[in-house]
This record gives structure tokens, C-alpha cells and sequence, in this order.
């Protein structure tokens, strides 16, 4: 972890009177409120709308479906904003590391634009989970476990406000999972970010060990 | 925004000019144009249009040519694929057909009349031994009345174009649920394929096959080299009206233009009605739950797709021989000599037409991939799906190429335009353009959305997640489109000739020229040319991807 993630302003994410419908069809009604370095879990049966409120969240919900309500992220209203400047950081199912990058090309795709010694903090990113001179490497070499921790550097240093995470775990093996659920959950806390996940194993819930929605 | 205006300027540029060119035929086939003093309407035209001897046979023949053809090789298509389903092995073919799809039509045309003429390859192999001939047969197999080789040569063609359109449409279909389904129902592979598949994938295949009809009714280039000559087929009729040093047969040139245009329709008519009787067939079959004919299907399908890669490798193999031969006595199997006399006689005469040829596929092909590109790229920002207008993107190849490009050469030399090599690269570009899109579509709204929603969630604008995301991912798909627009323009012969009014040789114009009477090995060396230039294109378009990411094991199954 660098300095600075570990000592940032702790940020809160509000969902407040948040309705998501498909096709007129009410899906999922939600208030929350996330203060920094809590995990939120949102559990319900597949198809009650989880990912789709994470898409609507980060700014790419399809067309077919409805939300209103308002979001406030440190009290802004992120919902006006595109996608790229909401600063709301998301994990996927899949690591989805790009597979035409590099390990080392993915971490500083996501650093932001103007920063100064890129090279030096994707070094700090990678040393930070245990994958010092990893930088060149292809990232279809990497085991399952090693792309997740890259994944996870790669949205920490996109410097988000908030994370939301779509059932992360459920493609991992049943060893790996706890450890990088551990690294995962310790990471974020650890920065100080407000964290929104759906999934609907009961077990996420209790290693999250915040707060839990039920739809 | 330029991207949201991307779809209406690529529509404009096509619909447009068809729109204009048919237009602008209209008029002196009803004997208006001014320039040629006919400034009053009159039927003269079309009286002397239908007085001209051997109409209706060059009538027939194009009919002929366009539901024939485009029945026997949708068929054959058909049953291979239904024979093969579930083998695995449809990637394969895949990569074996495209190289095949790449021939020009003029080449491939070329190579089956060296193969299948009296004095052809073919015909070589089999005497004296088989056929006791030590002289040619004096028999017409080439240029026959009947359009019997003109239609053959026209299925060498079609049935890789239409077997890749099927395989790029297949996966739509989800083949192996259907086909499981009707096997567990008691019947055999390719018969449970013909019920459950293809009632699914003709509707995604139904644009390419009108396209082949308007291709095949329509030809000029194939025409010339294999089609009946006395009278020969609709099209080639036109043209040589058009290109009568004597002006006025303009006036029935564009006539018989619009004959053309009728002639065309007439036989998509008649298409849309063997649909409607293929679909009453098809559903008495499924409902007569018959689960007889595997074996007729999967000979019938090999059997054709074969015979057309055979004829068409064929063909290229009688060009290659003919091209280095020297003195070749019939019936000898092999040439007495080999020499590289014709080549090197033929390079020297080469640049002019090969820069032309070059640069204007070049630059045609990277107009119509930016065009594409930025029509895709807006569809996906927009999160809307395909826009009901685009299929407009494909009138150019649903429209004879004689019935709009007379109109078109009418307008420019209304409007005192010097036909040069920017009017040729405008014709070329109404043909690139769709098949560049047609390539390019399919892969583009494929790529999983969460690559760029996962760039948009790490900050990155939609440019950066388009320049350092989406494009590298789609290197292949786009070289591949590329190589696609680069074969089309290579092969255009019409889109060269009358734009150009012959001032703008290319490889393919200068080898349909030499096709009556011309020496076989020059005829060979220009064909072969012909032929290279886009296959050089695909092998690019298939190794670049592989050396640039020789080191990204997860860009190997993103093709």
C-alpha cells in the first residue's frame, strides 16, 4: 500500500430512494448509506437486478432498463456524471485484465492522466501483492489468484472514491477465494473506501462483515 | 458530433449516387440528353433496344445466370454445412475458403476457361489417353450459348462468399442445442440440421444471396471471359452499346440499362418466390417428420464444395503453368520448355497499372474502414443497437453495377468532370464500403462490452478506451476488413472502366481487356497478378496479428 492510499479522506457513497425497473417492471427499491471503509452487501436471487444496479451505478445501465433515485458520492450527484468521471471504481466476475497490455500496461492504463513517476507506482503497485518484476509479463500467464491482485492494484491506482463489486469471487476456485476475499476486503477498508458489493453467496456477506441488504 | 452524423453521411454516400445514376439513365432512355441533341422524349430507344437481334437470349441467359446460380450454390452451401455440423472442424473451413473468396472474379474466370477449354489443362490430362484426341475437340466449352461455363464460373465464386456469410452467421443460430434436440427426436445429424439450423440462418444469410443474384444477373467482367458472345448476356450488351465509338447508341445503351435493372428485379422476384415455396416444402417435410436423407446431403454438399475449391485452385495452377510456358504442343501434359519470357516481357508494362491499382485500393479501402469505424464506434457509445436505416448500406450491391455507373458517367460529363483516377476511387469506394462493413460489423458488436466499460470505470475517456482499448482489440477484425476491401477493389472491372473512360488502368481492367484474343501467357501473367495482390492482402491480415502479439497468449482466440 502507498502512503497515500492508506491515509486518505475517508469517502461516503449515498444511495437514497433508488428504483430500478425493467420494462415497467419494478426490480429492486434501495436506500444506503456507505461511509468509508464499510462494505455494504447487497444479496438477492439471480435476476433480481444486482449487476444491473452496479451498471447503473457506474454509468452504463442498458437502455431496456429505468432507475431513479439519487446518488451522492462525498455529496455530489454522480448520476449526472459519464461514466469516466464518477470515480466509482468496479470489479468484475473476471479480472478482465486487457489481454493486449501488458501486466505493467494495465496498471498504468488505469493512473490517471498528468501524474509524475508512473513507472515507480506501478512498481509500488505490484511489490504491494507480492508481484515485484512482474511488469512485463503477459497477463494470460498469470494464475487466477495473480490476475485478481492485479485487477485490484489496477483499481486502486485509478485513485477511485468508491467500489462497487459484482459477485468477484464466484469464479475463483474455493482455495482462493478466501485469500483473495481477505486481500480484497483488508485492501479496501484499508483505503478508506466506501464499498458496495452484490453477491449472492452467504459467505461474501459474512466475510464482509458490514452491513447486509437483503432484495 | 461527427460520430452521431457517421451513419447519415455513410447512407447519403451510398444511396445517393445509385439514386442519381439510375436517375440519370432514365432520362436518355427516353431519349433526353441534351448533350447528344435528344431533347424530347421519344420510345425510339426502347423500340430499337427490342428490334436489336438475340435480345431475348441475352435476356435469358442473364436470368439464367441470376437465379441459377445463386440456387445451386446456396444448396450446396447448405447441405456441406449441414454435414458437417458439430465436427469442429468450421474454423478450419474457414480459413481454408477465404483464400478462395479472394480470387477476383475476372482471375478465377480466367483460370477455369485455361482449365476447361478444348485445349485447356483438363482436357491435356486426359488425352490422348483417356479421350484418343491429338487435336483440341472443336467443341465451344468456353463462351458456350447456353452460359453453361459463364454459370460455373459465376459458383466457383459464390459458393466461398456464401459459405463464409453462413459460417459468420452460424454461431447466431446456437447449432449444436438445435441439432441435439432433433437428434434426440430420432433424427440423423445433417437432416436435423437442414430442419432446425437453416430455418434460423437463411434470414441472417438473405442479403448476401440477393447480392449474389444482383452480381450474377448482372456481370460484365465474367461475361466477357466465359459468357455466351453471339449475342452475349444482357450486361455485356450494354457496354459494348456504351462504348460504341458512335455516341448515339447511348441512347439505347441506357435502354438496355434499365432493361438490366428490370432483368435483375425480375429475377429477385422470382427468387422471393422459390423462397415461398421452399418454406411451404420445408414445413411439409418437418411436418411429414421424414428423417430420410443424410447420406444425399452430405455427398451432395461435399461433392460441390469440393469441385468448386478444385476448379478454382485448378484454375490457378493452368495460370501459373501458362504463364511460364513456352512452346506447350497439345496434347502434351506439360509444356516442352519453361521460360520466364512472358513475365519479364509483361513487368515493364506493369507499374502504371499496379500503382493505380494500389493506390487507389488503398485508399479506397482506408476511406471505407474509417466510415465503418466511426458508424460502429457511435452505435456502441450510443448503447443503441444497429439502426433499422443501415441496411440502405447495401443498395450499391443489390443495384446492377451498369444500371447507376451509366447514369453516374452521364453526370459527370454533364458537369465537364475529366474522368480521372478520383472518380474511379469514388465508384470503387460505393463497392468497398459495404463489404467493409460487412466484415467489420459482425466482430465489432461482438467485443464484450465490459472491456470498455472496465476502461470507462478506470477513468478513461471514450477516445482513450477507443484508441488504447477497443482498436488494438479489434487489430485483426479490422485487418481483415481491410484485406476484404482491398480484394473487392482490386477485382472492380465495371467501377474501372466506365468512371475511368480506360484512362485509369488497372491490373484487373487490363486482363478483362485482353480476354478476347489475347496471348493465353500474357492473359495468365495479368490474371495471376490479379489474383496475388489480394491474397497478399489476407496473409497479412492473418500474420500481422500473430507477430504483433506474439507475446499476448489472449489475443490468439480474439480473431
Amino acid at each position: 500500500m502507498t502512503e497515500q492510499q492508506t491515509n486518505a479522506t475517508s469517502h461516503r457513497l449515498q444511495l437514497q430512494d433508488v428504483r430500478l425497473s425493467l420494462r415497467g417492471t419494478l426490480l429492486l427499491a434501495l436506500d444506503a448509506d456507505v461511509c468509508g471503509g464499510e462494505i455494504v452487501t447487497v444479496m438477492g436471487p439471480s435476476g433480481a437486478g444486482k449487476s444491473s444496479l452496479l451498471a447503473w451505478l457506474a454509468g452504463f445501465l442498458a437502455p431496456a432498463f429505468r432507475a431513479s433515485g439519487t446518488v451522492l458520492l462525498d455529496g455530489r450527484n454522480v448520476l449526472a456524471l459519464p461514466a469516466e468521471q464518477r470515480r466509482i471504481g468496479l470489479l468484475f466476475q473476471d479480472p478482465l485484465l486487457f489481454p493486449h497490455l501488458s501486466v505493467g500496461g494495465n496498471l498504468r492504463f488505469a493512473l490517471p492522466a498528468g501524474k509524475q513517476d508512473k513507472d515507480a507506482r506501478v512498481q509500488a503497485a505490484l511489490v504491494a501483492v507480492g508481484l515485484e518484476g512482474y511488469a512485463a509479463r503477459d497477463p494470460d500467464t498469470l494464475s487466477g489468484g495473480q490476475k485478481s491482485r492485479v485487477a485490484l492494484q489496477r483499481l486502486l491506482l485509478s485513485e477511485p472514491h468508491a467500489v462497487l463489486l459484482d459477485e468477484p469471487f464466484s469464479r475463483l476456485d474455493a482455495s482462493l477465494r478466501r485469500d483473495v476475499r481477505a486481500l480484497v476486503f483488508s485492501t479496501l477498508q484499508r483505503a478508506g473506501l466506501p464499498t458496495l458489493m452484490v453477491t449472492h453467496d452467504p459467505e461474501d456477506a459474512e466475510a464482509a462483515g458490514g452491513r447486509i441488504v437483503q432484495l | 458530433m461527427l460520430l452521431r452524423a457517421a451513419p447519415w453521411l455513410v447512407i447519403a454516400l451510398l444511396t445517393l449516387p445509385v439514386g442519381l445514376g439510375v436517375g440519370l439513365t432514365v432520362l436518355p432512355a427516353f431519349g433526353y440528353l441534351p448533350v447528344l441533341g435528344g431533347n424530347a422524349l421519344t420510345l425510339q430507344h426502347w423500340q430499337a433496344l427490342f428490334a436489336s437481334p438475340g435480345l431475348s437470349d441475352s435476356i435469358l441467359v442473364s436470368l439464367q445466370a441470376g437465379v441459377l446460380t445463386p440456387l445451386l450454390a446456396l444448396s450446396i452451401v447448405m447441405m456441406f454445412l449441414a454435414g458437417i455440423s458439430g465436427s469442429g472442424l468450421e474454423r478450419w473451413i474457414r480459413r481454408l475458403v477465404a483464400p478462395l473468396l479472394a480470387i477476383p472474379h475476372a482471375a478465377a474466370a480466367f483460370g477455369l476457361a485455361f482449365l476447361i477449354a478444348p485445349a485447356g489443362l483438363l482436357s491435356r490430362l486426359v488425352s490422348p489417353e483417356l479421350t484418343g484426341w491429338t487435336r483440341p475437340p472443336d467443341a465451344l466449352i468456353v463462351n458456350d450459348p447456353w452460359g453453361l461455363s459463364l454459370m460455373l464460373g459465376l459458383l466457383i465464386k459464390e459458393i466461398p462468399f456464401l459459405l463464409l456469410m453462413a459460417l459468420a452467421a452460424l454461431p447466431q443460430c446456437d447449432p449444436q442445442r438445435r441439432v441435439a434436440m432433433a437428434r434426440s427426436l430420432g433424427y440423423s445429424p445433417a437432416v436435423a440440421w437442414l430442419l432446425t439450423v437453416l430455418p434460423a440462418l437463411y434470414p441472417l444469410v438473405r442479403l448476401p444471396v440477393y447480392a449474389v443474384i444482383a452480381f450474377a444477373s448482372a456481370t460484365v467482367e465474367v461475361s466477357m471471359i466465359l459468357g455466351p458472345t453471339l449475342p452475349p448476356t444482357l450486361s455485356v450488351a450494354v457496354l459494348q452499346w456504351f462504348s460504341d465509338p458512335d455516341l448515339a447508341w447511348r441512347f439505347q445503351a441506357a435502354a438496355g440499362a434499365l432493361l438490366q435493372l428490370g432483368a435483375t428485379a425480375f429475377a429477385m422476384l422470382l427468387w422471393r418466390g422459390l423462397e415461398a415455396l421452399a418454406a411451404v416444402l420445408g414445413r411439409r417435410w418437418q411436418a411429414a417428420g421424414r428423417r430420410r436423407g443424410e447420406s444425399v446431403v452430405r455427398v451432395g454438399g461435399t461433392f460441390g464444395v469440393w469441385l468448386a475449391a478444385g476448379l478454382a485452385l485448378g484454375g490457378l495452377v493452368a495460370l501459373v503453368m501458362n504463364s511460364f510456358a513456352g512452346f506447350w504442343r497439345f496434347p502434351d501434359n506439360l509444356p516442352r520448355a519453361w521460360t520466364l519470357q512472358t513475365w519479364s516481357r509483361t513487368l515493364p508494362e506493369l507499374s502504371g497499372p499496379l500503382g493505380n491499382t494500389l493506390g487507389i485500393a488503398a485508399a479506397s479501402t482506408a476511406i471505407a474502414l474509417v466510415l465503418a469505424v466511426a458508424v460502429l464506434e457511435g452505435e456502441q457509445r450510443d448503447g443503441r443497437k444497429v439502426s433499422p436505416a443501415l441496411w440502405l448500406l447495401y443498395v450499391p450491391l443489390l443495384i446492377p453495377q451498369i444500371a447507376f455507373l451509366f447514369g453516374l458517367i452521364v453526370a459527370t460529363e454533364f458537369l465537364r468532370w475529366v474522368p480521372d483516377w478520383r472518380l474511379v476511387l469514388f465508384a470503387h469506394l460505393l463497392f468497398v464500403l459495404p463489404y467493409v462493413f460487412l466484415a467489420l460489423s459482425e466482430a465489432y458488436r461482438r467485443l464484450d462490452p465490459r472491456w470498455t466499460q472496465l476502461a470507462s470505470t478506470l477513468g478513461a475517456s471514450p477516445w482513450r478506451s477507443f484508441w488504447r482499448i477497443r482498436l488494438p482489440l479489434l487489430l485483426g477484425p479490422c485487418l481483415t476488413a481491410a484485406a476484404v476491401g482491398i480484394a473487392v477493389s482490386v477485382g472492380q472491372y465495371l467501377a474501372t472502366q466506365l468512371p475511368g473512360a480506360g484512362r485509369v488502368p488497372t491490373i484487373t481492367s487490363e486482363a478483362v481487356a485482353l480476354a478476347s484474343g489475347g496471348n493465353r501467357s500474357i492473359i495468365a501473367v495479368w490474371a495471376l497478378l490479379q489474383a496475388l495482390l489480394p491474397m497478399l492482402g489476407f496473409v497479412l491480415a492473418l500474420y500481422v496479428p500473430r507477430v504483433v502479439w506474439r507475446h499476448r497468449n489472449g489475443m490468439r482466440d480474439q480473431q
